[in-house]
């Protein structure tokens, strides 16, 4: 089961680990990711999508994961909207039969939406004035050490 | 034919949508990138020439060469940053 949402709520992170779907007779690990809101330097942030496209392209990078590791279910949750510092902003599980294949595709999922799914940060320093973040050529680096092929 | 802007694009055109006549519909993704900076402000000329801006049709990357049509959904943005 792969499933997306894009929320303008606050994210319920224990409920959604809680309520992850696994199998009992098969799912012998699941890995889990929250990024939080680094308050550092900033007041509040904010986040932009493209409706429909932005839940579509992180379903590609998740089918994309699917490919490469025997993974049994994944979700993402992404936050939209104003939110505070140490606020969740995206939580992303995956379920698997063994863990090493979980990490893996946890791992790239994040990698991949961090750079192909249409999301975009402003910031608001402690002056009260609001600021686009620039995208990180890190960020690219990271995702294609997953080889080129691998674009979702 | 209506364009979508997000982000920083959005607020450099101050309106989250541009129309151009549907009989006016470009080749394709650079002659409407051409035909767009003719219209707009200085700001978003600029951005738009910047190839690291996205252009997305019907909701995917499209490139340069991609043909359009008038019914297609045509959007810019600039790089992702998500997570």
């Amino acid at each position: 089961m792969f499933s997306v949402a894009i929320s303008k709520e606050p994210l319920d992170v224990s409920a959604l680990t809680r309520d992850f779907p696994r199998s009992a007779a098969e799912t012998g690990a699941v890995v889990t990711f929250t990024g939080f809101v680094r308050g550092e330097g900033i007041s509040a942030l904010a986040l932009e999508h493209y409706p429909g496209m932005t839940e579509q392209s992180i379903l590609d990078s998740i089918h994309s994961a699917a490919r490469r590791w025997p993974v049994q279910s994944v979700q993402v949750v992404h936050r939209v909207g104003e939110l505070a510092a140490g606020e969740p902003i995206v939580w992303l599980a995956v379920g698997a039969g063994h863990r090493a294949a979980a990490f893996s595709a946890c791992e790239f999922v994040m990698d991949y939406l961090k750079i192909s799914a249409p999301l975009w940060k402003r910031e608001r320093d402690l002056e009260g004035n609001w600021h686009w973040v620039d995208a990180k050529i890190a960020d690219r680096d990271r995702a294609r050490r997953w080889g080129g092929g691998a674009i979702a | 034919m209506k364009i979508l802007f997000f982000a920083r694009l959005r607020e450099l055109l101050g309106s989250d949508c541009f129309e151009i006549a549907d009989a006016d519909c470009p080749a394709d993704v650079a002659a409407l990138r051409a035909m767009l900076r003719l219209s707009v402000n200085a700001q978003l000329a600029e951005s738009l020439a910047d190839p690291n801006v996205f252009c997305a049709v019907n909701q995917k990357v499209a490139g340069e060469d991609q043909t359009l049509k008038s019914s297609d959904e045509v959007a810019f943005f600039p790089p992702m940053t998500g997570g």
